[in-house]
């Protein structure tokens, strides 16, 4: 998946500016950045969700057009888990079933069983999924962005606000999900623990731009550019 | 007796049921769209809409009336007292209401619910339906307001069906009429029978409320 000089403007204020940025398959890419930088406004034209001003968007060999159902067959391929997944009413089974009926796809039992397994659901498959706890709720939707095995998956700040054993099953179900069906992870987060632990590359966002871009260890231990010393050392760089 | 009230309970139902239907046939997809949508103009029609909801039935019924009078446009298909000109008067009453109610549920879930749904592969008639599916107790409490305006309506339906015996006497027009004539024990029956018949409906109304739609 590739970005390609995206230009975003809210009202008078630009947000991104001729950002341009890619991921290839097995690679799993944090974008950190401090908050309101534009990194959600990112993932949702990287999803197809919100038209950028100006630049492209290409999955593979198609770009995206943002035209209703133009576009259906890229968004098939990919998925966008947010920090708060809102659950259908229905039971949670039937939520991860949900993309599969979508797409008339077969095995759907077997299918959405693996895909509760993975996230330690299956326990609860009966359950209405608008009665679970904010954790069971993010596990679920991982579950459901990933039963369908898009080749991107955008995760944006996918484990804000979760206690310590839902953000470890939820980082490894990433990791195992990036190195069994070789996708293309972008994850956007201001956890930089979060980043350091499970990403392959990282890149800063700052100023409209991605300021620096490499793997993970290099842009945490010997960054090139100083916003990106300054940020990960926390100190204030914007 | 007996044979009377049947007869009038039977018109009541099919009368207002199928302009309930017929109505939300059209109202239901159209405050789907304008929920979903964003469009210029959108508030002015949603507040002509909610305007509309206290449209006085004895306005609707005159209207109807004069359409459907020898002299008005559609005076040739000779549907003035029949059950057909009460169905569309019901209609006129029904269909604003549906429509509103159907515009708010919809609005209420649908950038959560589209964005929800988008994400995971719904093409536009699949996040439609699915929007529809999370809004449906809304739209279902949307349905049952429709049919108790219906059910309940008077002024309208004595106007274009003239509370003929046999013919266009509905529940309502019958207690009017037998409230005129002093028989208070009848007209009270008739009350609820009125009562039950909407009670009826409205628990198979409530049964796809609690049970949705399969995507």
């Amino acid at each position: 998946m590739k970005g390609e000089d995206l230009c975003k403007s809210f009202e008078d204020e630009v947000i991104l500016d001729d950002l341009s940025i890619s991921v290839c398959h097995g690679e799993l890419l944090a974008i950190i950045g401090p908050s309101g930088v534009g990194k959600t406004t990112l993932l949702r034209i990287l999803n197809g969700l919100l038209p950028p001003d100006r630049g492209k968007v290409w999955l593979m060999d198609e770009v995206l057009k943002f035209e209703n159902d133009s576009d259906l067959e890229a968004r098939r391929k990919m998925a966008l888990l947010s920090q708060e997944p809102f659950p259908l009413s229905k039971t949670v089974w039937d939520n991860v079933a949900y993309p599969l009926r979508l797409r008339d796809e077969d095995e759907v039992e077997e299918r959405v069983t693996d895909a509760l397994e993975h996230v330690n659901l299956l326990e609860m498959a009966d359950r209405m999924a608008n009665n679970l706890s904010s954790g069971e709720l993010q596990r679920m939707a991982f579950a459901r962005a990933t039963v369908f095995e898009p080749k991107v998956l955008l995760l944006d700040e996918f484990t804000a606000h979760l206690d310590p054993y839902n953000i470890t099953v939820l980082e490894d179900a990433v990791e195992w999900y990036v190195d069994e069906k070789n996708a293309a992870v972008v994850m956007v987060t201001h956890n930089l623990f979060q980043a350091k632990r499970i990403s392959h590359t990282t890149a800063l966002l700052l100023e409209k731009q991605i300021v620096e871009r490499g793997k993970t260890e290099k842009i945490f231990e010997e960054p090139e550019d100083d916003r990106t010393q300054g940020f990960v050392n926390g100190e204030m760089v914007f | 007796m007996a044979a009377d009230l049947l007869h009038v309970t039977l018109l009541s139902m099919f009368v207002s049921v199928s302009a309930t239907l017929l109505a939300s046939a059209m109202a239901v997809p159209l405050g789907t769209i304008m929920g979903l949508r964003e469009f210029r103009g959108k508030e002015v029609v949603r507040t002509v809409t909610y305007t509309l909801y206290g449209f006085p039935p004895v306005v609707a019924g005159l209207l109807i009336y004069l359409m459907l009078s020898r002299q008005g446009p559609l005076g040739s298909l000779n549907l003035l007292f029949t059950p057909t000109a009460m169905i569309l008067a019901q209609m006129v009453l029904v269909f604003p209401i549906v429509t509103g109610l159907t515009m708010s549920s919809v609005s209420e879930v649908a950038k959560d619910v589209k964005e929800t749904a988008m994400t995971l592969g719904a093409d536009r008639w699949q996040t439609a339906k699915t929007v529809l599916n999370e809004a449906r107790i809304g739209v279902i409490s949307a349905v049952m307001v429709g049919f108790g305006r219906a059910i309940a309506e008077v002024g309208a339906v004595i106007i274009v069906g003239g509370n003929i015996k046999w013919h266009t006497r509905v529940l309502t027009t019958a207690i009017v009429l037998e409230t005129r004539r002093g028989n208070f024990e009848y007209a009270l029956v008739l009350g609820v029978v009125l009562l039950s018949v909407a009670l009826m409906v409205f628990l198979v109304l409530k049964r796809y409320q609690d049970k949705g739609i399969r995507i």
